[in-house]
């Protein structure tokens, strides 16, 4: 336990793992920070995909978690965020920014109004462990929050019980005629899901999105400067970091979890390990099954967690032409689109036209030999294809096309082009599946029943084990939510 | 052999051709997807021969699986509650299974033939579990069900008959299992039962099962062999207090209720339950449950009269429901009417409970409410089932 003096390994410095780890030491836990990549950031750490070009995986953010960011205190360490609008690209382009559109759409201003609304009474759950179906919740505050809900009044509270497990497509259907801004809700609601904007309970994860933050946000000098910032508190704070140390084993010894093992042998012991990384992979690949219960160990492999999205940077001569650079770019033209790039992924196959967001962080922070990097994500691309190789250069192409029908002249531009398919990511940053939330983000995952119903709350059966990443409540998003939760959930046992 | 029990509702076990026209009464019951004989005849002679000379019981239908490999020991270490470092080869262990929950998945007996070869007995099917529980382990499970045969020779002449069988036994001590050729193939006997008696099983493949039977029925002519059915083996293993999967306890994985399933605690099984040999499912929860309590408790009860107390309910200063009856019979042998119940944990002693029999006499029922006495199981236990070499008549 982090008692002060006491040794905590928190495995994985992705936001969570900074957050967490950061938060036990300012608790006066001594923690050791592992983490296999060469830098710290996780989906946030820089990669060179190119000689001389760099990118991360995550390209974009709708805002580090409140607490984190003032726990952390990340503005003194130079953290700091670009709101950005959003360019739906097209025949006939709009610029959207909150629930104001460059076509001054009032059908669209009243929906983004009251989702946000819904969003804004549900966003406290993100900041609680999840509640329990039965004995031991924190009964003051969820009934403060249950209050807050009902407070919309009974129109509004009706309103949010029709559509809280709605699918995204038929809101976008209901309350939109603008088949732009249908297709722009329909993809914001599935952005790094693997659901298509029909799929059951869709817009809920608009709700999250939105829960988050209003903006897509851009780090002031790149993600990586996200990740550095945080690292940057998270050794102000007295953590101990060790990149390229990659845990093999979470060593367990009558029933507790009392260190690790990395892949060159050495062992470190700790009276607490947390673990960021996949709870499938925490639980069946460094626990295993002989510490486990079986049905446990079973369920933990049945953890949805199929990415849907992919990663595409592209180094660029020079900025490609457009009217509004800077901003988020969308290509999503219908809710149909959205649905029919999601479509071909189920069967493992590749989308032929497929819908993304893409940004330009060259815009904000531009390069001294004034070459751009253009970074999407990009859906949907099949989690499980027959022949990985084929179809991440078949993704690629269709991608390329895509932008290239979109913003004419793209591809005369491009200098180095790089497509992370899920099973890359999976390979990359060690999630399997791919997913950017580890467990996929769905309803059948969240809350209570989030990555499964006993190690919801963080804590897993092996006493000094702890679950603090992605998979765990509220989900990932380069929010450090989940590590936050985590950490005051350790502190709680004490 | 694939069992197709949409074409085959019922199926012959490898013993029928020789069961079917003994059974004067035809009267069968469903065991796991085969017919098999309640009674042949008459049941109580079916039991007095279990008692008294020795009695031939078709076991075809019992699951089986083989688990075999190089990590098979730590395999079973997880599943299972009991120890094997005491389990040798050639041994017999009688041990039961949890779910995470600690609540009894089933029951069953593990025949270590090897170092890395067991044999698992049980009542009902649990492959799935099974194959969940050897994820992560180099280790082969395989139903076996339909490859053995086996019949169960029971009762005080069980180990003469088999001697003058030419399958001679008398060394082989209770719980331990041995390999004897029988014709072209070979049997595997344990000394092993449901009865509480000296008694034994027998397994053959398919093909030699009725070489077996003949062999047995031939050699136990002059001393008394009868085949016996399901009915006369349940009064014996009522006497034995054995309980049954289903009957006595619902195994976790059929209980649809909520509260219904059990541990082993509550089942009277706490002694199998080794905290100390490491982890193996359900261990975390049967501690919380070694420090909060149980809910109910398995006992053993000796009720005044002659009527078996089947289904009977249990009260509490004749009141308050604390409990029922699982299984309960007019036991021939110790002259009483015996149960085995389960009562809510704090009446486990039987004081003041008492149980509400409805006795019905010629199409009349007397309502009794009778004053009940927790005693030991076995109710019947004779040390001719433990004697090494066992008596020969």
């Amino acid at each position: 336990m982090p008692m002060p003096s006491s040794e905590v390994i928190v495995i994985g410095s992705g936001p969570n793992g900074l957050a967490c780890a950061t938060r036990l030491a300012q608790k006066g836990a001594k923690v050791t920070l592992l983490d296999s990549l060469s830098t710290p950031g996780g989906g946030a750490s820089p990669r060179e995909f190119a000689p001389g070009f760099t990118t991360s995986l995550a390209h974009l953010t709708r805002g580090i978690d409140a607490r984190v960011a003032k726990g952390m205190n990340l503005e003194r360490h130079g953290l700091s965020f670009q709101t950005l609008q959003t360019t739906l690209l097209g025949a006939n382009p709009i610029t959207v920014s909150r629930g104001k559109t460059s076509s001054q759409d009032t059908e669209y201003a009243r929906l983004h109004d009251r989702l946000t609304h819904f969003a804004r009474v549900l966003a406290p759950f993100r900041a609680l462990p999840p509640p329990r179906l039965g004995k031991g919740n924190d009964w003051l505050t969820l009934s403060r929050l249950g209050l807050g809900i009902r407070a919309l009044g009974k129109t509004e509270f009706r309103e949010l019980l029709r559509m809280l497990l709605i699918n995204a497509a038929d809101v976008a259907e209901d309350d939109l005629t603008d088949t732009r801004l249908q297709g722009f809700l329909a993809f914001e609601a599935t952005l790094g899901s693997w659901l298509g904007p029909r799929s059951p309970n869709s817009l809920i994860l608009l709700l999250n999105h939105l829960a988050i933050g209003p903006d897509p946000l851009a780090p002031k000098g790149g993600m990586q400067a996200l990740a550095a910032a945080m690292a940057k508190a998270a050794v102000a704070a007295g953590v101990t970091i060790r990149q390229n140390a990659k845990v093999t084993r979470i060593l367990t010894k009558d029933d507790r979890a009392t260190g690790v093992q990395l892949t060159d042998g050495e062992t470190l012991t700790a009276q607490a390990v947390v673990s960021t990384l996949h709870p499938g992979l925490t639980l069946r690949t460094l626990v295993g099954p002989r510490a486990l219960d079986a049905g446990l160990y079973t369920r933990a492999g049945h953890i949805h967690s199929r990415g849907g999205t992919a990663s595409l940077t592209l180094a660029l001569k020079a900025l490609p032409k457009l009217d509004n650079p800077g901003n988020r770019l969308i290509i999503a033209p219908s809710v149909t689109a959205v649905e029919n790039a999601f479509n071909p992924v189920k069967y493992g196959q590749v989308p032929d036209a497929p819908v993304l967001e893409a940004y330009i962080p060259t815009t904000l922070d531009p390069r001294t030999d004034s070459h751009h990097i253009l970074t999407a994500n990009v859906q949907f691309a099949p989690h499980a294809p027959e022949n990985p190789d084929q179809a991440r250069a078949q993704m690629l192409e269709n991608t390329l096309r895509v932008l290239e029908t979109h913003i004419p002249g793209l591809r005369a531009l491009i200098l180095h082009q790089d497509l992370l398919m899920p099973q890359d990511v999976a390979t990359l940053y060690g999630n399997p599946g791919g997913n950017w939330h580890h467990a996929e983000l769905a309803v059948e995952q969240m809350l209570f029943l989030r990555p499964l119903r006993d190690l919801s709350q963080y804590q897993t059966p092996l006493d000094g084990l702890w679950l603090a990443g992605a998979g765990s409540h509220p989900g990932g998003g380069i929010t450090g939510s989940s590590g936050w939760n985590a950490a005051e959930a350790m502190e709680r046992t004490l | 052999m694939t069992l197709r029990f949409d074409l085959t509702p019922l199926l012959p076990t490898a013993f029928a051709p020789r069961t079917e026209p003994l059974n004067k009464l035809m009267r069968f019951g469903a065991w796991a997807g085969y017919r098999t004989a309640l009674c042949y005849g008459d049941t109580e002679m079916e039991y007095a021969a279990i008692r008294n000379t020795a009695m031939l019981y078709d076991l075809c239908p019992m699951t089986k699986y083989r688990i075999s490999g190089v990590e098979a020991e730590d395999y079973l270490q997880r599943l299972m509650l009991r120890h094997l470092r005491k389990h040798s080869v050639g041994g017999v262990q009688y041990s039961l299974w949890c779910d995470d929950a600690g609540k009894v998945l089933d029951d069953g007996t593990l025949f270590r033939l090897g170092p890395q070869e067991f044999l698992l007995f049980c009542q009902e099917r649990h492959m799935p579990w099974l194959l969940d529980s050897a994820m992560g382990f180099d280790v082969r499970v395989e139903d076996q069900t339909t490859d053995l045969a086996g019949l169960s020779l029971q009762g005080p002449l069980a180990a003469t008959i088999l001697a003058k069988a030419g399958l001679e036994v008398s060394s082989l001590k209770p719980f331990r299992l041995t390999h004897l050729p029988l014709g072209a193939g070979q049997v595997m006997i344990s000394r092993t039962g449901f009865t509480g008696d000296l008694g034994y099983e027998l397994w053959v493949t398919p093909d030699h099962a009725l070489t077996l039977w003949d062999r047995l029925i031939e050699a136990g002519a002059a001393y008394g062999l009868r085949p016996a059915g399901s009915d006369a083996l349940n009064i014996a293993r009522i006497e034995a207090g054995f309980l049954i999967a289903t009957l006595d306890f619902i195994p976790a994985h059929h209980a649809l209720r909520e509260h219904r399933a059990r541990s082993p605690f509550e089942l009277g099984f706490g002694w199998m339950v080794d905290f100390d040999k490491g982890p193996f499912t359900g261990r975390r929860a049967l501690l919380r449950e070694r420090e909060t309590g149980s809910r109910w408790a398995r006992v053993g009860l000796d009720i005044p009269g002659n009527v078996a107390a089947e289904g009977a309910l249990l009260y509490h200063l004749r009141k308050h429901e604390v409990g029922h009856v699982t299984s309960a019979v007019w036991s021939p042998i110790t002259k009483s009417s015996i149960a085995l119940a389960e009562v809510q944990a704090r009446h486990a002693r039987g004081h003041d409970v008492w149980v509400e029999i409805y006795a019905e006499r010629e199409l009349q029922y007397a309502k009794l409410m009778l004053p009940v006495t927790a005693v030991e199981r076995p109710f019947f236990n004779p040390a001719r089932k433990r004697a090494t070499p066992p008596e020969r008549f």
